[in-house]
């Protein structure tokens, strides 16, 4: 055993053993689902747009990975609050390893989420249309946990503490979320919206995660692949960074 | 003897408030050194800066022969440590506790690994309860817990940080009892700060009286009660440290820790 993996493996502990997170959590994907699946459904495909619960399962999945994933980051902070970070820290490995240790192990528990919610969706009757697709899928739903873990930790390693979590929720997380086209068409949006959903690196992810699953998306998943695979590499050298700052 | 923890002219400040003052002092191999000083008067800061977790302002340190400053991995394997606040993962058995910390420092070896995890919660006597998650202990079971994991890649030596505060009597004595026979039967060095006088005078060798970042005195409870012309080391303190109240400064944090322990009393 090495340290990057007991760093990953305590991340995945705590999380099968917080049954009540789990479920909670999952609360609010199948809100989504039924709320806009069954209620703008009948409009969507009058308006010529199709089937919307398809469109919209694979925006629902990563909404669930995208918390669960800036989550897992932030709980840097109550390591910090419960003490735990100072066990870490003072142990004799470089803060890289246990930067990747833990962002590994939230990556780990947001997609594990996220393939809940995809299982749910068959539930509410969303398909997969190729099954042959379903890897591509997984590396889309592993990219994008990984990217916001990085994110949540290089926030975590800045804030001191709980107070500036609202904040971060309310003026990043959520614009993040509805200006991604996880709820809407890329297609015929106003020229600000457009701009701005193609800089929400979220947007590249639900794209692909959309190409992988049913089978359309706005850009091609090349473009998806490499714009984020290049964000998550850049958020976890900044999350890294940021991470060997911190004092305690 | 030979000195294990050396320290010249450190200084910490933080943004021009200076914590620790220029203080030197040394440890020898196998001695127990306690600091002892009101609230605010920068023990804590100074074991941060000892093991690693914050950079002093200036000053030279040398731990087991190394080099805090460029050799943080050495001297991190060389010490164990009992932080003032818990440190413990409340979510995870004390078992898996001690087995993120043994991985942590290099045990790759599963059986060794797990029979020093044995040995040390049998020494703290936990090894009953090594399957039960940790948020369910008590104050006491957890500082044991800590103590046991500090011990467990076999560090030459340990920091406790007020290891007995907010601790029952039976508790604090049962602490103080693991940490003599460590001391004896191993020559594990000890670097302690503590609140209760009775304790740092019957445990160590000798103590550093600190107040307001230097160190007013230090020696044997018999040099400063000679030196303060008093007969207990309660008055010599005061001597040494004034009678005035010191909790201006304490962070917040610090402020509700010394609230809740007043409150248990
Ligand atoms: N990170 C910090 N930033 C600013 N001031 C600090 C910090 N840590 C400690 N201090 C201050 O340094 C002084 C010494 O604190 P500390 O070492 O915790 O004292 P002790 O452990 O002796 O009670 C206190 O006045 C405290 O408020
Ligand atoms: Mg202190």
């Amino acid at each position: 055993m090495n340290a990057i993996y007991i760093l990953w493996l305590r991340q995945i502990k705590r999380y099968l053993r917080s049954r009540a997170r789990i479920v909670g959590s999952l609360g609010q994907p199948i809100l989504f689902l039924v709320a806009l699946g069954f209620g703008f459904g009948p409009v969507y495909a009058k308006a010529g747009g199709g089937n919307y619960l398809e469109f919209l399962a694979p925006g629902v999945i990563a909404m669930s990975i995208l918390f669960t994933a800036v989550f897992s980051g932030i709980e840097i902070i109550w390591d910090r609050q419960f003490g735990f970070l100072k066990e870490t820290l003072v142990a004799p490995v470089s803060r890289l390893k246990i930067m990747f240790g833990r962002t590994l192990g939230g990556a780990t528990v947001a997609v594990l989420q996220g393939v809940i919610v995809l299982c749910l969706t068959f539930i509410f009757g969303f398909r997969i249309y190729s099954l042959a697709m379903l890897p591509m899928a997984l590396l889309f739903m592993f990219l994008i946990a990984l990217l916001f873990t990085a994110l949540g930790t290089a926030i975590a390693s800045v804030l001191e503490d709980m107070q500036g979590f609202q904040l971060i929720m309310n003026f990043l997380v959520m614009p993040i979320f509805f200006l991604s086209g996880a709820l809407f068409p890329l297609t015929n949006l106003p020229k600000a919206i457009a701009t701005v959903t193609k800089i929400d690196p979220l947007t590249y992810g639900i794209d692909g995660l959309r190409g992988a699953l049913i089978g359309v998306s706005h850009f091609s998943l090349h473009t998806d692949l490499l714009v984020m695979s290049a964000i998550t590499f850049i958020l976890i050298i900044v999350g890294a960074y940021l991470f060997t700052k911190i004092e305690v | 003897m030979e000195n294990i923890i050396e320290v010249k002219n450190l200084t910490k400040k933080f943004n021009g408030f200076t914590a620790v003052d220029n203080i030197s002092f040394s440890v020898g191999k196998g001695e127990v050194f306690a600091f002892l000083g009101p609230n605010g008067a920068g023990k804590t800061t100074t074991i941060k800066i000892l093991t690693t977790l914050l950079h002093p302002t200036s000053g030279e340190l040398h731990i087991n022969g190394y080099n805090p400053l460029h050799e943080h991995n050495k001297v991190r394997q060389s010490f164990g440590i009992v932080f003032q606040d818990p440190s413990l993962d409340d979510e995870l058995t004390a078992f898996e506790n001690l087995e993120f910390h043994g991985v942590l420092y290099g045990l790759k070896e599963k059986k060794a690994r797990r029979d020093r995890i044995e040995e040390m919660l049998k020494f703290v006597e936990l090894w009953d309860r090594k399957d039960e998650l940790v948020k369910k202990f008590s104050g006491g079971m957890k500082r044991r817990l800590e103590i046991a994991r500090g011990l467990i890649h076999l560090p030459e030596i340990l920091f406790l940080d007020e290891p007995t505060l907010g601790l029952d009597p039976q508790t604090r004595n049962h602490i103080w009892t693991y940490i003599e026979k460590l001391n004896k039967e191993r020559q594990l060095t000890v670097f302690l700060t503590t609140h209760y006088m009775e304790e740092a005078e019957k445990i160590s060798h000798r103590i550093a009286i600190m107040d307001h970042g230097k160190i007013v005195a230090m020696g044997t409870a018999e040099d400063l009660k000679k030196q303060t012309g008093k007969d207990s080391l309660e008055d010599a303190f005061l001597k040494l440290t004034g009678d005035g109240l010191r909790d201006e400064n304490a962070s917040a944090a610090e402020g509700m820790r010394q609230h809740r322990a007043m409150w248990r009393r």
